[in-house]
């Protein structure tokens, strides 16, 4: 249990760091970007939520730095992320709530999925290597060196527009709105299939590779010697003795990487103006929207916290020595 | 003498095909009989693991059985070519017949599964009828066989001590009551105090169970104590085959005799220990006739030029390929039998 | 403090430590190594000379408007009557510029980093290991963005700094590893208790022990860096006026190349990309099979079951 305490007090420092990073980073914006944006509004903005943004961006420079870090602090605990000028005048928190479930279906889905299926296809080409296994290998080399949205582009040519099966763009159809409805539901599925393929395609290959090198790497240790010795079926050597232990440093590896892996995903979405965080965060960009894209990042950063610590769990149930020593 | 339970009948081990191939067992010939201990001798590199690896067919690539027969003498039935067995087939035998405990207590258990895990598939593997509940019944008897309590049954391997650890393999190696069980340096790994206890625990165990073992160690000296006949290997050959004693007393090849005087006797009177100069041979470069010549202190002139044969000298009951042995090959052969007596 | 140190030691093995020091670049000489190589060779000299090799002024405009290859475009044209291969040919300086800047800070960070942390012990050691873990849960990519969009009138430079600055925690990771099991070995042992100086012993007893991980993390490095550089440049955050692959994706999608059919638009870029991402990889497999030689036993053969040729060459 000590181990799982340990790790949850460093994810916790780990927010604070972003969250501190956070702090940091809209200092560093020369001018003065909220008169900007106040005036872009047009008077439309109250004074409390001007106030609200002076903290988030540091421009209450009559106070201390530290007063400045503990106001900024407290407001985030009170879910305050400012106003988006983006979707004016909702609050970054709102918009963050409406996107966060279709970037967490998308792609948190994805990632376990490509996950499972490029773990299960590096035990196979791992176990038995020659003849099709050997083929994986450069063609897996080959599509992880693609960026995942150009991927996306040519996957929208070819299947998506006219005459395509897919749609290109957006979340659902126009048509229907959000509900536990036979309808949208499906038109989420159908919306969600071009951008998932095109997310698993790319990501699927580095499991393959890595669990790939495991399997053989362990396949080389004296107690598989002993499994086959025993006379346990292949099966049974393949999956219970050497998958078994490839799959570890495969889990801690997956913990490590899912910062990098979230992070190029989120593209996608942009590429298949798909109404997730990534897609918004692109928006964002575009119309110099600060406290939005503050407000992305935290929301990201905490998912991948969150996502480790769930990896982390799942490390613990599968390492029987990890459980002891802590 | 009884019947042999393992033949094995002009092996050779080669790594890698081709041009390219090493060979590191050669042309070998060795009965196990039923219920004995026969010791394997060498240094490393002399091929004894290869040999125990490559008869059982679980030497790693690029590993390749060149030439040769493994015949097994089941308790009834018809002898197998364990070499002409199919993978079925193979790993039907495997265990049931021929188990064996391997170097490296360390790592021998799957450090993911629980001991009991590991104890009970081998059983469930080749016993389709068992259930959970007689297959845990089973590791708790063959737990208590070699000595651990039965509450370390839902251990994983990291739990045990060394000792304990290679206790279980040895409990695991019973668990289908084989005829043969094929120890490579069961107790290298393991401290001397814990090492005299477990070869203690065998011989009871062999006692009681009747089961025929082929002990690979570079110790001579534990296997003169320990087993019934002894087989000296040297770079990838038999060298010399007697019974226990008769090698203690009396080794017949200059490498015998060297590799005595490298381990201390554990009972008996002392000897002085010299080890033997030089280093193993290179199994890609072998040395032209005798390959133990180049380290030889007798060596004498047919030595470098032709390769002696394995035979017996003057009795039945043993065999030696050195030409110091063979009448007439050389002027030195006369007296050569009661130089090394006298040195012994 | 982190996920056990352990499982990256036993990913990336380390290399037999005395004797073999000489060839230190030994781990390039694999037949993936070379061939990645020889590519990424290739690139590096149109980066330089692709400026005078390039038919046209890449930003040049033409009345040829978006047409498909021919004699005259062999790649085609933008809606502007650009050249895309000259867009491609000048573009290659900017990715090789970020990829190698960043490669190089990020491999400096991470060497100083990771080795000081797996050397020192105690507080510092275990402090520097949690920044990095820090820096490695952060999702880097998201963090790039804001920064590069923040800084105003961002460069090329500029942007390889940024990368670099953020992409060095996993280098750290596995070197601190590595330093870690270092620093038990006897001869470094040895050292420490002669009294040599703890920097002559990291220069000369580790770093050596090192340079294939290093290598390695290097060449990972670079591949995220382009990765990186050109998707900032796709979404529209990029070094002004500065051609690279990148950009020339931006400008297709925003004209909508797609439903206008124009494919040699953005598939030529798109190529080229995942060109440089495969011999960078390649080399890294190669470092890969030096650092680990179980991953070089290939072939068809099982373990478990070892063939019987008998009577056969013999």
């Amino acid at each position: 249990m000590s181990y799982l305490l340990r790790r949850i007090g460093f994810y916790l420092f780990t927010a604070w760091a972003a969250i501190t990073i956070n702090f940091f980073i809209p200092r560093a914006i020369p001018g003065d970007p909220v008169q900007s944006m106040v005036n872009r509004a047009q008077g439309q903005i109250d004074s409390n939520a001007i106030h609200s943004l002076y903290v988030l961006f540091g421009m209450d420079t009559d106070q201390s730095i530290f007063s400045q870090y503990f106001e900024y602090l407290g407001q985030l605990l009170r879910g305050d992320l400012g106003l988006s000028f983006t979707f004016f005048p909702t609050p970054v928190s709102e918009v963050l709530g409406d996107s966060l479930p279709w970037t967490i279906a998308l792609v948190g889905l994805t990632t376990i999925v490509s996950f499972v299926l490029g773990t299960g296809l590096g035990v196979l080409v791992g176990w038995r290597r020659g003849g099709w296994a050997d083929l994986v290998l450069p063609v897996t080399t080959f599509l992880s060196s693609i960026p995942y949205f150009w991927l996306g582009l040519i996957a929208i040519t070819l299947f998506a527009g006219d005459g395509g099966a897919f749609p290109s763009s957006g979340g659902y159809d126009p048509g229907v709105t959000p509900s536990f409805t036979w309808d949208f539901i499906s038109s989420a599925v159908l919306h969600s299939v071009l951008p998932a393929v095109t997310i698993l395609i790319t990501s699927m290959s580095g499991w393959i590779m890595s669990m790939r090198n495991m399997m053989v790497t362990v396949s080389q240790e004296d107690y598989i010697t002993v499994a086959h010795a025993k006379g346990l079926s292949e099966r049974r050597v393949m999956v219970s003795y050497a998958a078994r232990n490839a799959l570890l440093p495969n889990v801690s590896g997956f913990a490590m990487s899912l910062g990098l892996i979230v992070g190029g995903t989120l593209l996608m979405e942009i590429v298949f103006s798909y109404p997730g965080v990534g897609y918004e965060l692109f928006q964002a960009l575009g119309a110099k929207d600060y406290p939005l894209m503050q407000g992305i990042f935290l929301v990201i950063t905490l998912s991948v916290l969150v996502a480790n610590l769930l990896a982390d769990v799942a490390y613990l149930a599968l390492d029987p020595r990890t459980r002891r020593e802590g | 003498m009884s019947e042999p339970v393992l033949e094995i009948k002009n092996l050779s081990v080669d790594y890698g095909m081709g041009p390219d191939a090493v060979q590191a067992v050669r042309d070998v010939s060795l009965t196990l009989h039923r219920g004995e201990v026969l010791g394997l001798a060498g240094e490393s590199g002399s091929g004894k693991s290869t040999l125990a690896y490559g008869m059982t067919r679980l030497l790693p690539p690029p590993g390749v059985v060149s030439g040769g027969e493994v015949v097994y003498h089941p308790q009834d039935g018809a002898p197998v070519d364990i070499l002409g067995l199919n993978r079925p087939q193979l790993r039907k035998l495997r265990w049931s017949e021929i188990s064996i405990v391997f170097q490296g207590a360390m790592n021998s258990l799957n450090p993911v599964h629980k001991v009991v895990t590991q104890l009970c598939d081998v059983i469930k593997a080749h016993d389709k009828r068992s259930t959970p509940a007689s297959r845990r019944a089973r590791a708790a008897e063959l737990m208590k066989l070699v000595g651990i309590n039965t509450d370390r049954l839902d251990s994983y391997p990291h739990q045990l001590s060394g000792g304990m650890r290679q206790r279980v393999m040895i409990a695991m190696a019973l668990a289908l009551e084989p005829s043969v069980v094929i120890m490579d340096e069961p107790t290298t790994a393991l401290d001397v105090v814990m090492q005299r206890q477990i070869l203690t625990q065998l011989a009871e165990l062999r006692e009681r169970l009747g089961f025929a073992v082929l002990f690979i160690t570079h110790d001579l000296s534990l296997l003169v104590e320990l087993s019934d006949r002894i087989a000296i290997m040297y770079g990838g050959r038999i060298v010399e085959e007697a019974n226990a004693r008769q090698l203690y007393r009396e080794p017949l090849h200059p490498y015998s005799l060297g590799l005595l005087k490298s381990f201390p006797a554990l009972r008996g009177e002392r000897r002085e220990l010299t080890g033997i100069p030089g280093s193993p041979p290179d199994l890609r470069a072998m040395p032209s006739g005798c390959a133990f010549h180049p380290r030889c202190p007798r060596a004498f002139e047919p030595c470098a030029d032709r390769d002696p044969v394995l035979a017996a000298p003057e009795d039945k009951t043993r065999s030696v390929a050195c030409w110091l042995h063979v009448p007439g090959a050389g002027r030195t052969a006369e007296n050569s039998t009661s130089s090394t007596t006298a040195r012994s | 403090m982190a996920v056990p140190a352990a499982d990256v030691a036993a990913a990336v093995p380390v290399e037999e430590p005395a004797g073999k020091r000489r060839q230190a670049f030994r781990f390039l000489a694999t037949g993936k190594a070379i061939t990645g190589l020889v590519i990424i060779g290739v690139l590096v000299v149109l980066s330089v000379i692709g400026e005078w090799i390039a038919p046209y002024d890449p930003s040049a405009r033409s009345s040829d408007l978006l047409e498909g290859p021919s004699g005259r475009h062999w790649l085609g044209t933008t809606h502007l009557g650009q050249d895309i291969l000259s867009q491609l040919l000048v573009g290659t300086r900017s990715v090789m510029v970020v990829g190698l800047v960043s490669g190089l800070v990020a491999t400096i960070l991470a060497v100083v980093i990771g080795v000081t942390s797996g050397y020192l012990s105690g507080l510092g050691g275990e402090g520097l290991s949690a920044v990095s873990n820090v820096f490695l849960v952060i999702p880097a990519l998201p963090l790039i963005v804001i920064i590069a969009s923040i800084v105003p009138e961002v460069s090329t430079l500029g942007i390889a700094l940024i990368i670099g600055c953020t992409s060095w925690a996993w280098g750290a990771r596995v070197l601190r590893a590595q330093t870690l099991s270092l620093r038990r070995r006897d001869y470094v042992e040895a050292a420490r208790a002669t009294g040599e100086s703890t920097w002559r012993i990291i220069g000369v007893e580790i770093l050596p022990n090192l340079t294939a991980v290093i290598a390695s993390s290097f060449v990972g490095t670079v591949i995220f860096a382009v990765l990186s550089e050109i998707t900032l440049a796709f979404i529209g955050v990029s070094g002004g006026a500065e051609w690279n692959w990148g950009t020339i994706l931006f400008w297709a999608q925003s004209q909508q190349a797609l439903d206008q059919g124009a494919w040699w638009w953005f598939v030529p870029a798109g190529l080229a990309i995942a060109i440089l991402g495969t011999s960078l990889s390649l080399v890294n497999f190669g470092i890969d099979e030096f650092v680990n030689p179980r991953l070089r036993t290939g072939g068809r053969m099982r373990a478990g079951f070892t063939p019987v040729v008998r009577g056969g060459d013999r």
